[in-house]
């Protein structure tokens, strides 16, 4: 599995308040959601979002709430993975349940910048930037939730069990 | 080489001797908890599967909290969705307009939790049952629906962080304070992916309430889960709420913690988290005068009985200031009721305060309480994050009932020390 897009990159702590604000949290379709995503943050986000883009981030992306809407508007926006320093726990265990990929590197954190054309292997964890002509090495996923990755998604998992 | 307490509950639901921090295990639950915002994308999850019915009517918890009684159509619909889930999956424990109260509010006082649990819920703060010795830690509707029909959840067992308490705390220094000053210290991600373990000679001066507070916001240092101790305390609470056994598990004097730090209560003040972040804190009385517009005391964090007690001895007899408002939310039925039969709705609305029946409205900037632009709101809530409470330029500054409470009287962020100091001026 491979993505590769441009990148809209954010700093440390990116919160779900400003990924999709509670505002917004009575609805529970991804699509509704994703007209939202990342407003309070960057208001230009969804009008200059394309399908297999990429967020970078830095520290704890996606601390505060457990809301699942919060990777889901992500992922209906179109994004093909986001890569951080590190993910708050919750989001992981959200992002890996509905099929969002992410990726924890912290070379590639600090030096992709917003615009960088970058691709992603899955199974080797290797990071391409293109535009400035480097690699970086990300953890790949233990093997148990390449499983749950690898079959789409918790419920498919569990189903297939 | 010995377990922390966390360790050792997991284990025992893993059906394991042991376990080890890293290690991936699939945990029995006994509790799996959603509320009116979780619970529908949970219901529509469980759609998907081969197998949709429960695993145990008596064992999930659907709590209608956040945008009830219901603030606009799609609010009531998504209740409506939990309550017809509920009806037909003859779920012994719903809860809707009249007997609800904020989820983690609800459940201990409800016994649904006790000590020795292992306890998912679709919303972060569900860490805070650690207060009675559980392993309780927040989740996504994915893993609520998977727990709703497995009665399972996978976990990587986390390590730990250990917090010695000593020493007592002062007047008006409470659970809030010293979470408040613990974020401060390690900051937003300093418990990431790890357990809050706390412990010390200290903490038999901290409340049942001042615990819920402390483990409530395990998750805003980004832990898995804060859990206490199951001293005398817990026991009496859980004899009082649980109709239950409840099992109780010590961490072994070998365990191995990431880091152990050691806080003295009695050097604690009183603390605020200045936005955007809860790591953001000062102590009373190490800043100038911050004005402003509007003072919330409940939710998940401090909505409960002993809060509403210290909200109204600062507020008897004293006035909310002209262009502060000042809502105050019991988190339950009960607290409510226990409040109006103290007389303490009667200080609070003689102050000139409004109080509101349970919801979470305000805290997520859902309703009952939004902020406009450059608007400052002093906040017993858990989060000040951008927009949190309202407009993006608008600021959210977290502390605790008493600081709210003094705050609400003066105008500006203020300690409760200050009233007395204030009057002595006036007179």
């Amino acid at each position: 599995m491979k993505a590769n897009g441009s990148v809209f990159k954010y700093g440390d702590n990116v919160d779900t308040d400003v990924i999709i604000p509670a505002r917004y949290l009575n609805a529970t379709e991804g699509a509704e959601l994703a007209k939202h995503c990342m407003e309070d943050i960057d208001r230009e986000f969804i009008k200059n979002v394309k399908p297999g883009d990429i967020i970078v981030a830095k520290k704890n992306f996606g601390c505060g709430s457990s809301r699942e809407h919060a990777p889901l508007a992500i992922k209906c926006a179109g994004v093909s993975c986001v890569i951080a320093e590190t993910f708050a726990r919750i989001f992981y265990r959200n992002a890996i349940n509905i099929g969002l990929p992410i990726i924890e590197c912290r070379e590639a954190s600090e030096r992709i910048e917003a615009g960088d054309q970058v691709e992603i292997d899955f199974d080797s964890g290797v990071i391409t930037n293109v535009t400035k002509q480097e690699t970086y090495q990300g953890q790949a996923f233990p093997a148990f939730m390449q499983k749950i990755i690898t079959a789409g998604g918790l419920v498919n998992y569990i189903n297939a069990k | 080489m010995g377990m922390t307490m966390t360790q050792k509950i997991l284990a025992a639901h893993a059906g394991l001797d042991e376990v080890r921090a890293g290690q991936l295990i699939e945990a029995d639950l006994d509790l799996v908890l959603g509320n009116d915002i979780t619970s529908p994308v949970a219901i529509n999850e469980m759609k998907k599967m081969n197998d949709q019915s429960v695993f145990n009517k008596d064992k999930i918890a659907l709590v209608m909290d956040h945008f009830i009684p219901n603030k606009d159509i799609k609010s009531a619909e998504n209740c409506k969705c939990c309550r017809e889930f509920a009806i037909r999956h003859e779920l012994t424990h719903y809860y809707d307009v009249g007997e609800m109260g904020i989820e983690h509010a609800l459940v201990p006082e409800k016994g649904l939790a006790v000590a020795g649990d292992a306890i998912i819920g679709a919303d972060s703060h569900t860490c805070t049952y650690g207060a009675l010795g559980a392993f309780s830690t927040g989740v996504g509707s994915t893993d609520m629906a998977a727990g709703m029909v497995t009665g399972k959840a996978w976990f990587k067992v986390p390590s730990a962080l250990k917090f010695e308490l000593v020493g007592k705390p002062a007047k008006w220094v409470g659970g809030k304070d010293v979470i408040l000053h613990i974020i401060g210290m390690i900051g937003v991600d300093g418990a990431l992916y790890k357990s809050m373990e706390f412990t010390g000679e200290g903490i038999r001066y901290l409340s049942m309430d001042d615990r819920f507070t402390i483990c409530n916001m395990a998750i805003e240092a980004g832990g898995k889960n804060g859990i206490f101790p199951v001293d005398d305390l817990a026991e009496a609470y859980m004899k009082e709420h649980a109709n239950r056994d409840y099992t109780v598990y010590e961490a072994d004097p070998d365990a191995e913690y990431d880091a152990v730090y050691r806080i003295d209560l009695s050097e604690l003040k009183p603390t605020v988290a200045f936005p955007h972040l809860p790591e953001n804190t000062k102590e009373i009385g190490t800043f100038g005068d911050v004005k402003i517009d509007q003072v919330v005391i409940g939710s998940c964090t401090n909505g409960r009985i002993s809060d509403m007690r210290t909200a109204a001895e600062l507020l008897k007899g004293r006035k909310v200031a002209g262009g502060v408002r000042c809502i105050v939310i019991p988190a339950t039925q009960s607290v409510y009721l226990q409040s109006l039969r103290e007389g303490l709705l009667e200080t609070f609305i003689e102050a000139g305060a409004v109080v509101s029946t349970p919801t979470c409205g305000p805290c997520l900037g859902g309703y009952m309480g939004i902020l406009a632009a450059g608007e400052r709101c002093v906040s017993t809530t858990n989060r000040n994050f951008v927009g949190r409470m309202g407009h993006v330029d608008s600021e959210v500054y977290l502390a605790s009932p008493a600081v709210a409470a003094a705050s609400a009287v003066t105008g500006k962020i203020s300690g409760p020390g200050e009233l007395d100091v204030c009057e002595e001026r006036r007179q």
